[in-house]
């Protein structure tokens, strides 16, 4: 019996491990074939005909457009929030040891790691006592606090590989403390920085719960999709919005993993 | 040949002059103080989560213990354990055991999914294959959450591709059989329990891969090859051996999908009957109820479960597997 090279799997794990990945997979492929059909009323399969008229419908209804301008809004700058608090606090965890540093690592997790139901009602119960109205910064609010563990995660892996004797000599070379940061450090983050930013992005665009109890009356893309899912109003343009809406989100996720798989630690292995 | 020494004209002095002015004195205070910068790097992120999150889940379990009156429909500031009294009704008993038993069977049904998938990938695929895989969970991971649920709207519909594909295998009779059942059952898929269990699993099954597939990677392959050359069959190997050594993995992928279960309020509310859940509850009560006491006692349990939830992961060691 061969111990080394690489053995080929038993014929039934081949079977559940490519079943489980179609299972994952073919419920979205089958989004981008719904959003050509010809049926207007039902989720008749299979479409009774193929065209591409509902792509033209959607490009012309204003309140998809108002929808996904404010969700990149919300996005981008809860991001870039996102950016700058999950960074810090990367730094100084993995940088040094202090007392309170695995509340500060728990502090930066349990957003996350309670249900979002939690986050959200948490926050509008907090706006109520505090008498706070709902707005653009409402939303921004909550998509940023949950935000800042995806760049955390991505920085502090990066941190861990960087070694520290490099600040030293930078330092040592008559470097100051910013000119360290600008010419050092930031060069070798960068990457997991872009790819946490990425993912954060990616997070922000999508999230739906926390939004519905920080927003009020306005509507992200997410919100739309929401309400088109609970009382539909015109199912075909559902359909091209929720295939648009896969094509967006792939891209970053994609972006992400390239930036960062040379590392030890992936991007996006916890969402 | 001549041997001509460059004489520099200026030796360049061996330590910079420093820069001068205000950079240049903070970035000296901060070498000297590391624990000023320090501070002053964990304030911001600190200070943001401290007020905002915990701040708000303070007042959310504040307001736990205020009262609505109930001829006014104001809320009452005043300390009392009505609201977790009337929690303790038999109707919303109900709703917590249901939600209980739905990320119970969800957590189980997304073990058993995931091991294949996780194992295949941990030992067998490599190269090419490797990355494969690990896009292969993570596009699904990351895609949104709302058109993954709106899919299996499109799938689990009356006329939709599930029936359609029955229909064409001659298993209608199956699909039938199974919706006139009670409980499980329903008009159709798309408005039953059944539906709200698949559409569950398949949206936190990447959840569960992640942490039993990178579980199952510290296990070494000559491991299996030992116990088979001592005889074990592979079911013997897959209890004794891998499934020990997979279950710290199982049990923190199990952290997110009880959690995320217990929590969702909008996968029930698409796909499933008109029976409560504890999200639903929580959101119907805040909103259309007005009762938020009463919202904020509910969220209070699957925080508790949660709590005790993960403090028996930590000793059985899932949080290394993490």
């Amino acid at each position: 019996m061969r111990s080394d090279g690489s053995p080929s799997a038993p014929l039934g794990l081949k079977l559940a491990a490519a079943g489980g990945l179609l299972f994952l997979h073919l419920p979205v492929l089958l989004i981008f074939i719904y959003a050509f059909t010809t049926e207007e009323k039902s989720f008749v399969w299979p479409p009774p005909g193929l065209t591409t008229q509902w792509f033209a419908v959607t490009w012309n209804r204003p309140d998809v457009w108002e929808a996904l301008s404010l969700s990149v809004r919300v996005a981008a700058i809860s991001t870039a929030v996102a950016l700058v608090l999950g960074t810090l606090c990367a730094a100084a965890v993995s940088r040094t040891r202090f007392f309170g540093r695995e509340t500060i690592s728990l502090l930066v997790i349990l957003p996350i790691a309670l249900p979002g139901i939690i986050t959200g009602i948490a926050l509008r119960s907090a706006f109520s006592l505090a008498e706070i109205p709902f707005s653009f910064w409402t939303i921004v609010l909550g998509h940023a606090t949950f935000c800042v563990v995806v760049v955390y995660n991505n920085a502090v892996a990066r941190f861990r590989r960087t070694s520290g004797s490099m600040i030293e000599a930078s330092m040592d070379l008559g470097a100051d403390g910013f000119q360290t940061f600008r010419y050092v450090v930031l060069p070798n983050i960068a990457t997991a920085l872009l790819a946490g930013g990425m993912l954060a992005f990616a997070l922000s665009f999508d999230e739906v719960i926390v939004t519905t109890f920080t927003a009020g009356q306005q509507q992200t893309l997410p919100i739309w999709m929401l309400e088109e899912l609970i009382r539909p109003r015109q199912r075909p343009v559902t359909n091209v919005v929720a295939m648009v809406v896969v094509l967006v989100t792939l891209l970053p996720i994609l972006l992400a993993y390239y930036l960062t798989r040379d590392g030890d630690q992936i991007a996006g292995s916890g969402k | 040949m001549s041997f001509e020494v460059a004489i520099p004209t200026r030796v360049a002095p061996a330590i910079l002059p420093g820069s001068g002015g205000l950079r240049s004195a903070l970035s000296d205070l901060f070498w000297r103080k590391p624990k000023l910068l320090l501070l002053l790097m964990l304030l911001p992120p600190v200070l943001w989560l401290g007020i905002v999150y915990i701040g708000s889940l303070f007042a959310l379990l504040l307001q736990s213990f205020f009262s609505i009156d109930e001829f006014s429909g104001l809320i009452n500031r005043q300390f009392t354990l009505k609201t977790y009294g009337d929690l303790l009704q038999a109707a919303n008993l109900d709703i917590i055991l249901r939600t209980v038993t739905m990320a119970a069977l969800v957590t189980f049904a997304s073990a058993i999914i995931a091991l294949p998938i996780a194992y295949y990938a941990a030992r067998y695929a490599r190269g090419r294959w490797k990355a494969l895989f690990y896009l292969g969970i993570m596009l699904p991971l990351w895609s949104s959450y709302l058109v993954k649920i709106y899919a299996w709207k499109l799938i689990l519909a009356k006329e939709g591709i599930l029936t359609w594909l029955l229909a064409k295998l001659h298993l209608l009779w199956l699909l039938d059989g199974w919706l006139s059942l009670p409980i499980v059952g329903g008009n159709s898929l798309s408005v039953s329990s059944t539906g709200t269990f698949i559409v569950f699993v398949y949206v936190w099954l990447p959840f569960m891969i992640l942490p039993v597939q990178a579980a199952l990677e510290r296990v070494p392959g000559n491991l299996v090859e030992a116990s088979s050359d001592l005889g074990a069959s592979p079911g013997q190997t897959f209890r004794n051996v891998l499934f020990p050594l997979a279950l710290p993995g199982i049990v923190a992928g199990s952290i997110f999908t009880f959690s995320l279960t217990l929590g969702d309020y909008i996968i029930p509310q698409i796909i499933g009957t008109s029976r409560l859940f504890i999200g639903q509850a929580v959101y119907s009560q805040q909103g259309t109820a007005g009762n938020i006491p009463l919202a904020a006692a509910f969220t209070v349990v699957p925080i508790v479960i949660m709590g005790f939830y993960l403090w028996g992961a930590k000793r059985m060691g899932a949080f290394d597997a993490l």
